[in-house]
Formats: C-alpha cells, structure tokens, sequence
C-alpha cells in the first residue's frame, strides 16, 4: 500500500523516568516505535501506561530520560519550532474570551499568518468540521462534542503533517464519542494527515485504526503491534462486522496478556475511568 | 444562517422587548426604594423623631437644596482623591503583580511588604498621611487611597498571572510560541475577570478612604469635613446630604467600572447576565 517512505515518527530505545521525592518512577522503557505518513496509530492500554507521556514525549512537551525521537526527519524540539503537528488534547482547551473562529485562528496568529490568509484557513477549517455555522459563538455556547471538533479545527488549522491526539474523546458520551470517530476518520481520509491517537477503549482504537500499539504499565512498554485491516471507508457496518469484532478481541487479549492475564479491568470494553497520565 | 448578521438584524419590536424586561427587572428595587422613603417620612413625622436622630427625607431634601454648591463642589474635591487614589494604587497594584509574577526573587522580596501593608488599619494610617503629604494637598488623601486599592488589585492580578491552566500553557508551547505571546494571549485574558472583581471592590474602597482621609482633616470643601463638622453642631440634615452624595458617587464609580467590564470582556459569565 505504502511505498515505504521514510517514517514521521521514529522513537528509538526510549526511557523515560520521573523522580518525585527522592523514589525514581520508569514511566515508559524500552520505546521503539516507528509511525509511517498518513497511518492512524492508536496508543491503548490502561491508566499508568504511559500513553500520553509517550505522546507527549513526540510532540516535545516532555523530554524522554533515554533515547532518540524524530519527528518528520528532524529532532523533536526542532519540529515543534517548526510546527511540524497540531496537539488535541482531552479537554478542548479553549479560549473564553475567544470566539470559535478566533481560537481557530490561534495557531496562525502566533505564527503571524496574515489576516486574510488566516480567514481562509479558518473557514476552510471550520467548513471541514462542519461548524462553519458556529464561528461567531463563544466556547460556552457550544456542546461538548462541538467544543472538541473546533479544536481539531484549530489544531488542523495550519495544516501540519502530524495530528497528536490525547484521549480527545475521552470525555464524551458513548454515542457521541461514535460520531465523532465517524468525522475523524473523514477528515483523516480528507487530510492525509498522520495521526497518533491515545486512547483507553479498546473499540475507538480498533474502528478508527490502521495500527493499534498495545501498552502495559510499570514500566510503560509496547507489548505488541495489531495490523487493523478492516476495509475502509469504515462506517456503521464495520462496527457489527465479524472482522471487527475478531479485531476487538485481539487487543483485548493482547492487553491482558501483557497484564499478566490476571487483572479484567486492563482491558475495558467501554471505559469511563478518568483520564490520568495514562 | 450566519449568527452575526442575526444579531445585527435585530428588530426593534426585540429591543423594545428588551427595554421592558429591563423596566420589570428593575421594578420591584424601585419600588422598595420609593416605599422606604415614604415609611421614613412617615414614621419620622407620625413618632416626631428628633432632626438629630434622623432627619426626614424632606428635610435632607431641603438641607441639600440649601447647601447644593458646597455640597456639590466637596463631592468633586472628594471624588477627584478618590480617583487619584484609585490610579496611583491601581498602577502601583498592577506593577509590583507583574514584578511579582515575572521575577521570582520579587516575590520573595515584595510581596512580604505587600502583605504588611495590607494589614495596617486605615483608620492609623490617615493622620499619618496627612502629616506625610500636606494635610491640606488632597495628595495625603489620594495616598491613603491608594493603599487600600493597592492590596486587591496586587493580590488578584498575582494569583491569575502565576497560575494559568496547564493544558493551555501546552497548547502554547507545542506552538512554539514566545513567553511574551503566552502572556498577551492567555495570561492577560485570563486574568482580566479577577482584574475586574478587584476595581469593582477598590472603587467602593477609594471612597471610603478619601473620606476616612478627609475626617482627620483637611481642606473644608470636602464630603468628609462637611460631615464631620455638621455633626458637630448637630445640623444632621446636612451631614445626610453629604452622606447620599457619597454612596451616590461610590455607585456612580462601581456602575463605571461595570460598564467598562462589558465593554472590555463581552465573554465573559458576570456580563453573559440575562441575554439570550
């Protein structure tokens, strides 16, 4: 499918330890992963995992203990000076005092993008996740699953090759957690952007993926890699499909034998824990 | 439908609609305000209170009109203490919390000060910033106010500068983006409702403190004087007078600061109030 093309993300023998208190706590060991353009990749595994710490560890939000990170062939601080990814986080983060075309346009004023280039861009956005009717409300105004859209909007906004996601899902409800992961995947398909996606529930992962990397904790490491071949575009009938199904099994299994088989809670069908380090 | 142009398609039947639901909002104040009066009247004329008790409305009414240029003149004398007052506190609030957030080793080294500061009575203080700056420059009283606006606006504007949301603080930083951009386009933002909580209770304050000012003396064409030496001689029908201009200046002042807020933050939740 792909003509193997140079990896957006390489982590190479990562560590990442944290001290609090004088104890040292490995939160992930051992990390190599590489992430192709345009994949959808998915981190699951159970809270303390450290999921979201790898994330952050790609997006440079963290520096890892041990180890080599790349991202789109450069060092990970030299990409986010470049703006090489737009970060969605599991709270919308926005901006009261901003309007939601104006949070959209966040990103390209701090890039001093100019005026009508950022409208543009902004419109083109907010058409992509279907609130260009919203523009001139205020977050507060807006449902939650609105709030998370127009934060993908913003982070879309100026175009990066790598979308980084933390459980943006995470706190919504199941149905409308469902039809988000349904516009995710369109605008995915529409983009071309790689995107990484953390997340706790073992269906998000399998429906949306084209890669699920499985998660264990203490330390975090990746146990194994699932394929997710089911065909795309992916819709209603691939949730009630056999192969999903089959699919949805594998990860679970995968997460509890990586758990030691011992512990049913390591692999949730539908999760409502909250959201922790992960 | 773009929702912009709903608003600015608003018909006049909507506004008028909106007049009367102000009216009716306001309605029952006004009318307790009205009914207070007429009780008072009453109850001072039907059980003839004595004047140096409590003088009836009428007669505070008749010692205002008999008095309304001195009057009005101390009002200004006092408000213009209390607005000078206000500013230099405000300012010197706003540069010791930007000091105090930027530079860690200001924190250690100010806020004690600040915190000392806040502790002294302002009754104590008042004669000695009359003897400090003049007790007839209207300077001692702007400075007395200034030390009571000074600890609210300081301590607000400190605790939302230093403590912005984490998420938001990432956000900015996978955009790379400067320490001077993350304080225009979040810290300030973000701090501007609890910038605008402390100008609401410095505003009532600096009157206070300009009259507290003016009772241990001062020019004579003053709120404060008037009140005092009224009462002195026991003409309380003037000393209510200077009283309503007070709180009447204090509303004036706080109702400001209240427009100024809605026209600065129209987001946020103390101005989203009854529309929609």
């Amino acid at each position: 499918m792909h003509r193997a093309p140079d990896p957006i993300v390489r982590m190479e023998s990562v560590e990442k330890r944290f001290n609090a208190g004088g104890a040292t706590t490995a939160a992930l060991s051992d990390i190599d992963l590489r992430i192709r353009p345009g994949e959808f990749v998915s981190l699951i595994g159970p809270s303390g995992c450290g999921k979201s710490t790898l994330l952050r560890i790609i997006a440079d939000l963290i520096e890892p203990t041990a180890g080599k990170v790349e991202v789109n062939g450069k060092a990970a601080a030299r990409a986010r000076h470049d703006r090489d990814y737009g970060m969605v986080f599991q709270a919308p983060v926005l901006f009261d005092w901003r309007t939601i075309e104006a949070n959209v346009e966040l990103p390209l004023e701090v890039m001093g993008v100019a005026r009508g280039e950022r409208r543009r861009r902004r419109d083109e956005m907010l058409a992509l996740v279907e609130l260009s009717e919203f523009g001139a409300y205020y977050p507060w105004q807006l449902s939650g699953g609105m709030q998370q859209r127009a934060a993908i909007a913003r982070a879309l906004a100026f175009e990066p090759k790598l979308l980084l996601m933390d459980e943006p899902f995470g706190a919504l409800d199941e149905m409308t957690r469902e039809r988000m992961n349904d516009e995710l995947l369109r605008i995915w398909e529409r983009t071309g952007t790689t995107i990484v996606f953390v997340t706790h529930s073992i269906p998000e992962a399998v429906f949306l993926s084209s890669r699920v990397v499985v998660m264990t904790p203490r330390p975090g490491r990746i146990t194994s890699l699932i394929e997710v071949d089911l065909p795309r575009p992916r819709n209603e009938a691939t949730r009630e499909s056999e192969g999903y199904f089959e699919l949805v099994t594998a990860v679970r299994e995968a997460l509890r034998t990586a758990h030691g088989g011992t512990i049913p809670e390591a692999a949730p069908l539908v999760s409502d824990e909250p959201a922790g380090i992960g | 439908m773009n929702p912009r142009a709903l608003g600015e398609g608003m018909t006049a039947t909507s506004s008028r609609r909106r007049t009367r639901g102000r009216i009716a909002y306001y309605l029952p104040a006004i009318a307790v305000f009205l009914g207070g009066l007429a009780l008072w009247e009453l109850a001072v004329r039907i059980f003839s209170i004595e004047r140096f008790l409590l003088p009836a409305p009428s007669a505070i009414a008749g010692a205002f009109a008999d008095n309304a240029e001195e009057l009005l003149n101390a009002g200004l004398t006092t408000l213009v203490e209390a607005a000078g007052g206000f500013a230099i506190g405000l300012i010197a609030g706003l540069v010791v919390a930007f000091l105090t957030a930027r530079f860690a080793f200001a924190r250690g080294a100010l806020m004690p000060f600040a915190i000392a500061a806040n502790a002294i009575p302002i009754v104590a203080f008042a004669p000695i910033a009359n003897s400090w700056f003049g007790i007839i420059s209207p300077l001692s009283k702007m400075m007395i106010v200034a030390l009571l606006v000074f600890f609210p606006v300081m301590i607000n504007v400190v605790r939302v500068l230093t403590s912005a949301e984490p998420a938001a603080l990432e956000l900015m930083r996978s955009y790379a983006s400067s320490d001077w951009t993350v304080v225009r386009k979040v810290r300030i933002p973000a701090a501007l409702p609890y910038f605008f909580t402390a100008l609401k209770v410095s505003a009532t304050l600096s009157l206070i403190g300009a009259i507290v000012g003016e009772y241990f003396g001062g020019a004579s064409e003053a709120l404060g004087r008037i009140i005092v030496e009224n009462a002195a001689f026991l003409r309380f029908s003037t000393a209510w007078a200077a009283i309503i201009i007070a709180a009447a200046l204090g509303i004036a002042f706080y109702l400001i600061i209240v427009a100024l807020e809605r026209l600065v933050m129209p987001w946020h939740a103390s101005v989203r109030g009854r529309e929609v």
